[in-house]
This record gives C-alpha cells, sequence and structure tokens, in this order.
C-alpha cells in the first residue's frame, strides 16, 4: 500500500502486542514528515518492529524519525527489533540509541525583570570587597616597588606609555577640538545677547581646562585603554600565560598589572592638558571667525580667566580618571574566564566599569572642590 | 635512590561543593617519569594545578620533600615552586615577548647572570629542543608543536628539579609525539629530573613512564598506582581496559 511514492509515509499495524512500524516513500528534510502514533495506539504494546521498505534519502531524514520514534518506544520500555532496517541505518540507529540522552539539562530559563535586577544588584554588591581586595593587591605590589622587592621592566613600562599616551593624541586631537567648538558655539549664542561674546574665552577656557578636557580623555582612555588592558589580560588569562607567571613565584599585579597603572596615571595629565590647549585653540578659531572676536583680545581674556587652580584641578581630575580606567581594565581582565566568550565580556565590562567610575568620582570631586571654595 | 620528591597525602580537591577526587595518596620518587592517567574530566589537570601551586586542595596536602607546600608562608612556596618547571598545555609562552625574551625573563627575574650569559644560555636551551635561530620570532609567527618546544625550553630555564607536563603530545603529530617523549627520556638520564607527565597517550605512557597514578572519575578517587607496564597485564579491570584501549588482550 504505497500511497504516493514521493512522499515520506509510515504505516502503523498493530499484531497483538507488537507494533509494526513501516517506513516507505521518498525522505527528505523539506517535505514535511509523519506524526508519531497517536496515543490509543500505543495501549497495551509489548514492542515495536521497524521495518523500510523503498525508501529513499539522501539527507538523514528518515534516521532522524526513526531515532525520534524509538526514544518515544524506550520511554515505554518496549523492546525495540530494528529487524526490518537496511543494515546501514540499523547500525546508525544502534549507534544512536547506545547511550542514554542526558535528562538533567542546564537550566536556561530566563529569569523575570525583578529577578534578573536582583541579580544585577547582587553582583554589583558582591564585586565591592572584590575590588577593595584588588586595590589591596596593588598597593601591597606598589609597597614591594618601592622598597625594591618588586621591579619594573622598563621596556615593558616605555611600550605601554608609548601605546597609551602619544599614540591617543589623534583621537583626542579630534575629540577635543570638537567639543572645545561646541562650548563656544553653545557659550556665545546666548552671551551675544548681551553683547558679552569676549566671555566665550572664560567659558570655554576655564570649561576645558577645569572639567571637560579630562572628562573628555577619561572617556577616550576608558574605551582606548581600558579595553586594550583588559584584553590583553584577559587573553593572558585564558592562555595560561598568567599562570606560568605564577608558577615560576612571580606576581602579574607585579609584573603586568603595575606598569599599566604607572603608564596611564603618568600619561594622563599630559593628555588632560593637551586636550584643554587645543579646546582653547577650538574656541577661539570660532570666536574670531564666527562671532568676531579678535585674536589677541581672546587670548589675553584666557590668560586672565585661567588660574593654576584650574589647571591643577582639571590635571588632577584627569589623573584620577585614568587611575580609574586602568584600575578598571586590568581588574576585569585578571577577574576573566578561561574562554574567548569570556574575554568579550571582561572588555565590555572593564569600559561600563570605567565609564561608571568616572562619572562618580566626576561628580563627587566637582562637588568636593566646590565647597572648599577652589 | 629511593627518597620520595613529591608526596600527595590524602588530598581532596573540590571547586565548591562539587569534589572531583578525594582521598589521593602517592609519591614520585626522585629521577621518576610519573604519569597521571585517566579517562576525560577525571580530573588529571586539576591534580597537576594543585601540584603546581595553582589551587589549593580543599583537604590534604602536597609535599615536596619534607616541605608542605600549601601549608608554607608565600615566600617559602615562591622558592619552593622555583625547584620546578611547567609545560602548560597549549604553551602557555608570554606573547608580547619573542621566544629568547621568554626563556630569559625567569633568568633576569631570579638570578644575576649578566646578560651575555643569559644570551648564550637562551641559545643553548632553544637548541636542546631543535630551535636554534629562532630567538627573535614571537609566539604568534611558530607553528604549536614549536611553541610547545620553545615552552619546554622556558620550563628548563632555571635548571629545575621536577618538570611537570600537562598533556605535552596533545595537538602533536606523532613523530613530534616520539621527538617530544625521547627528548623527556633526556632530560630525566641527562640532568636527573623528576618528571610528571598528564597525558592520556598510551604510546607516551607506554614508552616514557615508570610509575603512575590513575584517578577514576566514577568513584572520585585513584584506583591504581604502580609502573603502567605492570599495570596494563595485572591493574584493577578499568585500568587494564583503559590501557589496551578497550581492547580484549
Amino acid at each position: 500500500m504505497i500511497a504516493n511514492p514521493d512522499k515520506a509515509h509510515v504505516d502503523f499495524t498493530r499484531q497483538d502486542t507488537l507494533l509494526r512500524v513501516h517506513c516507505t516513500g521518498a525522505w527528505n528534510w523539506s517535505a514535511p514528515h509523519p506524526a508519531m502514533p497517536e496515543e490509543p495506539l500505543w495501549a497495551g504494546l509489548s514492542g515495536v518492529r521497524l521495518e523500510a521498505t523503498e525508501t529513499t534519502e539522501e539527507d538523514g531524514a528518515l534516521l532522524a524519525w526513526l531515532l525520534k520514534f524509538c526514544r518515544v518506544a524506550a520511554e515505554r520500555n518496549l523492546a525495540i527489533d530494528t529487524g526490518g532496517l537496511a543494515e546501514g541505518t540499523q547500525k546508525l540507529l544502534a549507534l544512536a540509541l547506545a547511550v542514554p540522552p542526558r535528562t538533567d539539562h542546564p537550566t536556561d530559563a530566563s529569569p523575570g525583570f525583578f529577578a534578573s535586577l536582583g541579580g544585577i544588584a547582587l553582583r554589583l554588591w558582591s564585586d565591592l570587597p572584590l575590588a577593595l581586595a584588588f586595590t589591596g593587591e596593588i598597593t601591597q605590589a606598589f609597597g614591594r616597588l618601592l622598597t625594591g622587592k618588586a621591579r619594573l621592566r622598563r621596556r615593558d613600562l616605555m611600550w605601554l606609555i608609548e601605546a597609551n599616551g602619544p599614540r591617543a593624541l589623534p583621537i583626542s586631537s579630534l575629540i577635543s577640538f570638537l567639543v572645545g567648538t561646541i562650548l563656544a558655539y553653545m557659550g556665545a549664542v546666548q552671551l551675544a545677547q548681551f553683547g558679552a561674546q569676549i566671555y566665550i574665552a572664560d567659558l570655554v577656557a576655564i570649561g576645558m581646562v577645569r572639567e571637560i578636557g579630562a572628562l573628555m580623555t577619561g572617556i577616550i582612555l576608558a574605551g582606548r585603554t581600558g579595553a586594550a588592558y583588559a584584553a590583553q589580560i584577559g587573553t593572558m588569562q585564558v592562555n595560561e600565560e598568567i599562570d606560568a607567571l605564577r608558577t615560576l613565584g612571580i606576581s602579574p599585579i607585579d609584573t603586568l598589572v603595575l606598569p599599566r597603572l604607572l603608564a596611564l596615571v603618568m600619561m594622563v595629565p599630559l593628555l588632560t592638558l593637551y586636550a584643554g590647549v587645543v579646546g582653547i585653540g577650538a574656541g577661539m578659531l570660532i570666536a574670531t571667525t564666527v562671532f568676531g572676536v579678535g585674536i589677541r583680545e581672546y587670548l589675553h581674556e584666557t590668560v586672565l580667566a585661567l588660574s593654576w587652580t584650574h589647571i591643577l584641578i582639571g590635571m588632577f581630575k584627569g589623573t584620577v580618571y585614568g587611575a580609574l580606567v586602568a584600575f578598571s581594565g586590568c581588574w576585569r581582565g585578571m577577574q576573566c574566564g578561561r574562554s574567548a566568550q569570556a574575554v568579550g565580556e571582561a572588555t565590555t565590562s572593564a569600559v561600563v566599569t570605567s565609564i561608571l567610575l568616572i562619572t562618580v568620582s566626576a561628580s563627587v570631586l566637582t562637588i568636593l572642590f566646590q565647597r572648599l571654595g577652589w | 635512590m629511593n627518597e620520595s620528591i613529591i608526596s600527595i597525602r590524602n588530598l581532596t580537591m573540590a571547586y565548591g561543593d562539587n569534589v572531583i577526587q578525594r582521598d589521593l595518596t602517592f609519591d614520585i620518587q626522585r629521577g621518576d617519569i610519573f604519569v597521571i592517567m585517566g579517562g576525560s574530566g577525571c580530573g588529571k589537570s586539576t591534580l597537576l594545578r594543585h601540584m603546581i601551586g595553582l589551587q589549593a586542595p580543599s583537604a590534604g596536602s602536597v609535599l615536596f620533600g619534607s616541605e608542605d607546600f600549601w601549608a608554607a608562608s608565600a615566600e617559602e612556596q615562591d622558592r619552593l615552586k622555583r625547584r620546578f618547571g611547567v609545560l602548560f598545555q597549549a604553551g602557555a609562552l608570554w606573547s608580547s615577548l619573542t621566544l629568547a625574551e621568554n626563556i630569559a625573563f625567569p633568568m633576569e627575574e631570579f638570578t644575576r647572570l649578566p646578560a651575555d650569559a643569559i644570551r648564550d644560555i637562551v641559545a643553548t636551551k632553544l637548541a636542546l629542543v631543535g630551535l636554534a635561530g629562532f630567538e627573535h620570532y614571537y609566539p604568534s609567527e611558530i607553528s604549536g608543536g614549536m611553541k610547545k618546544r620553545a615552552a619546554l625550553a622556558r620550563a628548563m630555564a632555571l635548571n629545575p628539579d621536577i618538570l611537570f607536563f600537562d598533556e605535552p603530545s596533545a595537538g602533536l603529530d606523532p613523530l613530534s609525539s616520539r621527538r617530544l617523549d625521547e627528548l623527556i627520556l633526556q632530560l630525566r638520564d641527562s640532568l636527573g629530573a623528576t618528571i610528571v607527565l598528564v597525558t592520556h597517550e598510551l604510546p607516551s605512557i607506554f614508552a616514557v613512564a615508570n610509575n603512575s597514578v590513575f584517578l577514576d572519575a566514577e568513584s572520585k578517587t585513584m584506583i591504581a598506582t604502580g609502573d603502567p607496564k605492570h599495570l596494563a597485564l595485572h591493574g584493577p579491570d578499568g585500568v587494564r581496559s583503559f590501557l589496551s584501549r578497550g581492547e580484549p588482550s
């Protein structure tokens, strides 16, 4: 009884407590497959016999259906006789059925909104002692460096300084120039209402040097250096390079974290200063070409507006942000798991942590310096 | 010659509540080539990590001679670590350093040798592993087998008396793998080093090892210890079938 030789078909016939399952037709993945037998057919069976005649298949569709059927039959503790199948199919089926499927699946049920919110809060909370421990380790390493028990490899340090100082200049120039332009434009539109365009110079100079230069430098470094630190250290973790250091009794904090932290802390005040200078240049360009302020007036006003306090506060803030970026990058790198996926997560997490810490510390420092009246 | 260089006493290893192996007790004698065997996932590499100081045991101890590694102070541990060299599974060469710098690094950290002496030592170590002239290559520029050999040169940099190998032949072709076996035997014979291997490469096990421990994943403990050639004939069933690839002998 072959209904249509082009279509996969299964006949189920009962002989007492034996169910004969007869497959015919052309089996492939693009055509729909016969359904599993209905419940009444299963009742009171003791075994099944699988048969296949005149079947054609190219892509394992018949085998997949048979395997599914056998799993259902096995759940009902039925004896399975594969004698009516082609020899190759019998062997493959025996191979696939040799090991029972694992039933304790890893739970991948996605938690609800509140559960995941709680998860994030718990993770942040548990990060706190870890961050403190890492700070402690860095402090100890710094102590070892000062007492001469640890040695900084000068070549590593020079390489890190070059990679994270001078090489950040192009992107820093671009961003600072544009931010300076925006600042000048926004200020000028308001100030021009009172004919006070000359105060663009004060706005840009103080704004760039005291606040925004440092902030922008911090954020550029978070994306550029923080991410690089996390990826470098994370990959070393994956490649067992850090284990190789540890088994030699060399502290990875001394050899990897300390030079990275020092390189950035040394470079970031200079980058902040540079960002301020470029911003002032951009402000001057806008004020003189668009709003008719003279170059000499602008420069004079800038010099009047700036004080050492502004400059030092800007550099101090930049240094704090740079230290936070290096800390986050190295910390997340050291925490990294042992897979490519984990390196990606460590990098993302380093940038997010850096930006979070920069924003929080920027607010705290700004309020602090205002209160101190500096 | 019957002097234990490493003794494992009632060692229990666990990740949190998940016990990997419990109650391991065995000795490694000076000059042994000792194999840690067992099926996949039984905790061979974890045992190695406990022996090389990367992971602390939940119970029991790892003794080097008479010194208990995990009970020692950090300085003592560092001193003990310098007695052994480790060859990691994929080499674990520091990727930002050239091969010469990789091998020189431990010497620069722990010895006061002048730079030209270090250079000569590096050249010798590289020549010993068949990589003469590769000083200025970076790890990313050489093949997997070469990385392993370079890593072996680094592991030998401080002339350790114990060498640990984590799956040395994984990813090597049969010929390179055999060359490595010969190198291991030579290292033992010429330097008098004790060698601890984690491997399930049967030809290597029979070619080099004179002592072993067999970890079982089911019972979560060791089920045999001794010369693998002896275990292959007279060991417990599980060990015999492992050593004969399940084929009836």
